[in-house]
């Protein structure tokens, strides 16, 4: 069950950019691997949802992977912990795991920066 | 008492096991670890926990029938196959026939931000579809600890790895998992606490810059096992263990007795020969031929087609035949004739145990008659230790009803040096070879020192290394000692001279008493002869007389007759 939430297209609304925020023209494409309708599981997409949106809008891309459903993608992408997201794109692949109930440190390990941050 | 009483005892009660396919291992556990049930593997690094693991998976999917999985991580799978390699192992075919799976679970603490609370549910669905995808009975994790670099929560981690081990068990699979040794406790983290049912220590000691591998078995719940430190083995032919606590004496005997290959020494042995399955030392001083009577019983043997093992700890195998050519012991068509095997090792190659651990599977495969250790002395370290080898390899041959021969190099002097001592009571014959220096000479001397249960020859004999193999001859025992060499040649040709001399003697005095009778005897000769003459003359005198009677009687009747006395 792999869904796509989210994709709508928006061009970055900066004239200039500099070196540091060209991770963050691309797209983000974002997997996130759960195991059955867990509260936990359910707790990470939810928000997952809320975040992208409030940052990211229009910019992301989110496949959600049940691992019972798949295992055999497990080992392909080292999954250990679970809820684990992935940052596909942009460049370097970064992981974070847990519910994600920690905004801050979600936005750390996406690299999303602060002066990015749009109001939404 | 209740006399309604079942049994105890009750088979089907007793702990399943599952073999692990080590050697020994599955010996000193009464079956192999518990089945179904996860057993931890503790040990520093370096000291073969994954090979363990990899060997257990191994020997379960070649010789058991039951598949297994190989979760690192550690190791890449590549990695692991090919280190693997040198010891025999075709991981790589095992995984294509889909027999063994790896899984490397790699974790990288610096790609990986933690959000809110997690588990590790990802790690059993890749377990439980490994498992399924082959119907795994055996897994092995190697080292789960290494999740505790990856992830910060210790909380969590702590309790998902209890959880992980309760659905090991819940999952049926005999799992091992092995954990890196920490201070003061079994691992690091200290996850025995959550493997509770069979713990097994491995150990790398370093003592006089010599290695052994040990192994303990700490706890096995619900199974006796044994509880010494077992030496262990790595080598190209896998992981051996050597469980040496079998030292009962209750080791079947026999009658039967096999020549030395020396035959001056089987009439000395007084019933032809070593017993079968008995223990000989061979002690003596450098140079006495110690190894040359080793070989000599090794040449013996092969002629009667019996499979000889030799451990040679000084010399090298074509050193050996090429010495062994020089008396007349020719060793090399046994060898090929693959009646007889070297094992030659330089004694400081490992320690004690692990080369007992090492004798004892090269005996197990090649299952000779007899066994020669050329020497024992070359075992250097604290007597305990090496009489405790000892004791062990002794044990082992008797227990098999192999012939051990031993030789040792004995320390100068008439007195027994501690390593002596120590061992001759677990001999059952002690040949001892002695030097006699004298005369500017060394000559080789040989007693019998014991021989349990034979009515040997208390006598010392001398004997050569000749062109031929070895000879005894008598040595000479006399009022001046016991004499060797020329000097025994010199005494006998002496006594030789001696006697001479003491034969003429009588000669002489047999002649002198016939002369003297003779010269009596011509004595007694001439005085009879006079006494002949004498008497001869006297007759002739009396005769005289005699007639001149009659002549004067008759002149008296005549003169009578003459003055009228005529008619």
């Amino acid at each position: 069950m792999n869904n796509r939430l989210g994709d709508n297209e928006i061009s970055p609304d900066k004239e200039t950019m500099d070196a540091n925020d060209f991770a963050d023209t691309g797209d983000y494409n974002l997997r996130l691997y759960v195991a059955g309708q867990t509260p936990k599981s359910l707790a990470a997409i939810a928000n997952l949802k809320h975040i992208c949106e409030t940052y990211l809008a229009g910019r992301y891309t989110i496949e959600v992977v049940d691992l019972l459903v798949t295992p055999t993608l497990a080992a392909g992408d080292q999954i250990v912990a679970l809820p684990t997201l992935v940052r596909r794109l942009p460049p370097p692949l970064k992981r974070v795991i847990g519910n994600l109930a920690d905004t801050e440190r979600l936005l750390v390990g996406l690299d999303i920066r602060p002066k990015d941050f749009k109001s939404p | 008492m209740n006399q309604q009483m079942t049994p105890t005892h009750d088979e089907s009660i007793a702990l399943a096991k599952t073999l692990t396919g080590i050697r020994g291992l599955d010996d000193l556990t009464l079956g192999g670890l518990p089945a179904g049930r996860p057993t931890l593997l503790c040990g520093a690094a370096g000291c073969g926990k994954t090979l363990f693991g990899v060997t257990f998976l191994v020997n379960g999917a070649t010789d058991y029938g039951e598949n297994g999985v190989f979760m690192s991580f550690e190791e890449r799978a590549v990695d692991l196959e090919q280190n693997v390699v040198s010891l025999g192992y075709g991981l790589a075919d095992l995984v294509a026939a889909k027999k063994i799976v790896i899984d490397h679970v790699h974790v990288e603490r610096a790609e990986i931000e933690e959000s809110g609370d997690y588990d590790l549910e990802g790690l059993f669905v890749r377990l439980n579809h490994a498992i399924d995808s082959i119907g795994a009975k055996r897994v092995v994790l190697d080292t789960v600890e290494a999740l505790f670099a990856g992830f910060t929560d210790k909380g969590i981690l702590r309790a998902e790895l209890r959880r992980l081990f309760a659905w090991l068990k819940d999952k049926g699979v005999t799992a091992i998992i092995t954990g890196e040794r920490g201070d003061g406790q079994l691992t690091r983290y200290g996850i025995e606490e959550y493997v509770s049912d069979c713990v097994i220590l491995l150990d790398n000691r370093v003592e006089e810059q010599i290695t052994t591998r040990r192994l303990r078995v700490v706890k096995y719940r619900g199974s006796a096992h044994g509880t010494n430190e077992y030496p262990f083995l790595i080598d190209d032919r896998g992981i051996s263990v050597m469980p040496i606590t079998s030292a009962g004496l209750g080791h079947k005997i026999s009658l039967e007795s096999i020549s030395t290959g020396v035959s001056g020494l089987d009439a000395m042995l007084g019933r032809g020969g070593y017993f079968r399955g008995s223990s000989v030392l061979i002690s003596g001083l450098a140079g006495t031929g110690k190894s040359t009577f080793g070989a000599a019983f090794i040449n013996a043997a092969c002629r009667r087609g019996e499979r000889c093992l030799l451990f040679a700890f000084e010399e090298s195998q074509d050193q050996i035949v090429r010495n062994m050519d020089s008396v007349g012991i020719h060793l090399k068509p046994h060898i090929d004739a693959g009646l007889l095997r070297f094992e030659a090792a330089r004694p400081s190659l490992f320690g004690f145990e692990m080369h007992l651990a090492r004798m004892n599977r090269d005996i197990e495969d090649f299952e000779p008659k007899v066994v020669v250790v050329d020497p024992i002395s070359a075992f250097r370290g604290p007597s305990l230790e090496i009489h405790a080898t000892l004791v062990r390899l002794a044990d082992i041959c008797k227990t098999r009803g192999i012939t051990a021969l031993f030789t040792s190099l004995s320390s100068t002097g008439e007195l027994m040096d501690e390593n002596e001592r120590s061992v001759s009571s677990l001999m059952d014959t002690w040949i001892s070879l002695k030097d006699h220096e004298a005369n500017g000479e060394r000559n080789r001397l040989l007693y019998l020192l014991k021989s349990r249960g034979m009515n040997h020859s208390k006598q010392l004999r001398e004997y050569h290394l000749t062109d031929d193999g070895i000879e005894l001859v008598d040595a000479y025992i006399g009022a001046e000692g016991v004499l060797t060499g020329t000097a025994r040649l010199a005494q006998e040709a002496r006594e030789r001279d001696a006697d001479k001399v003491r034969i003429q003697g009588i000669e002489r005095r047999r002649r002198e008493m016939a002369r003297k009778r003779a010269s009596v005897e011509r004595e007694i000769a001439d005085l009879r002869a006079e006494l002949d003459i004498e008497e001869a003359e006297m007759k002739m005198l009396i005769e005289q007389e005699e007639a001149q009677e009659v002549v004067y009687a008759d002149d008296r009747s005549r003169m009578a007759t003459r003055r009228g006395m005529a008619p």
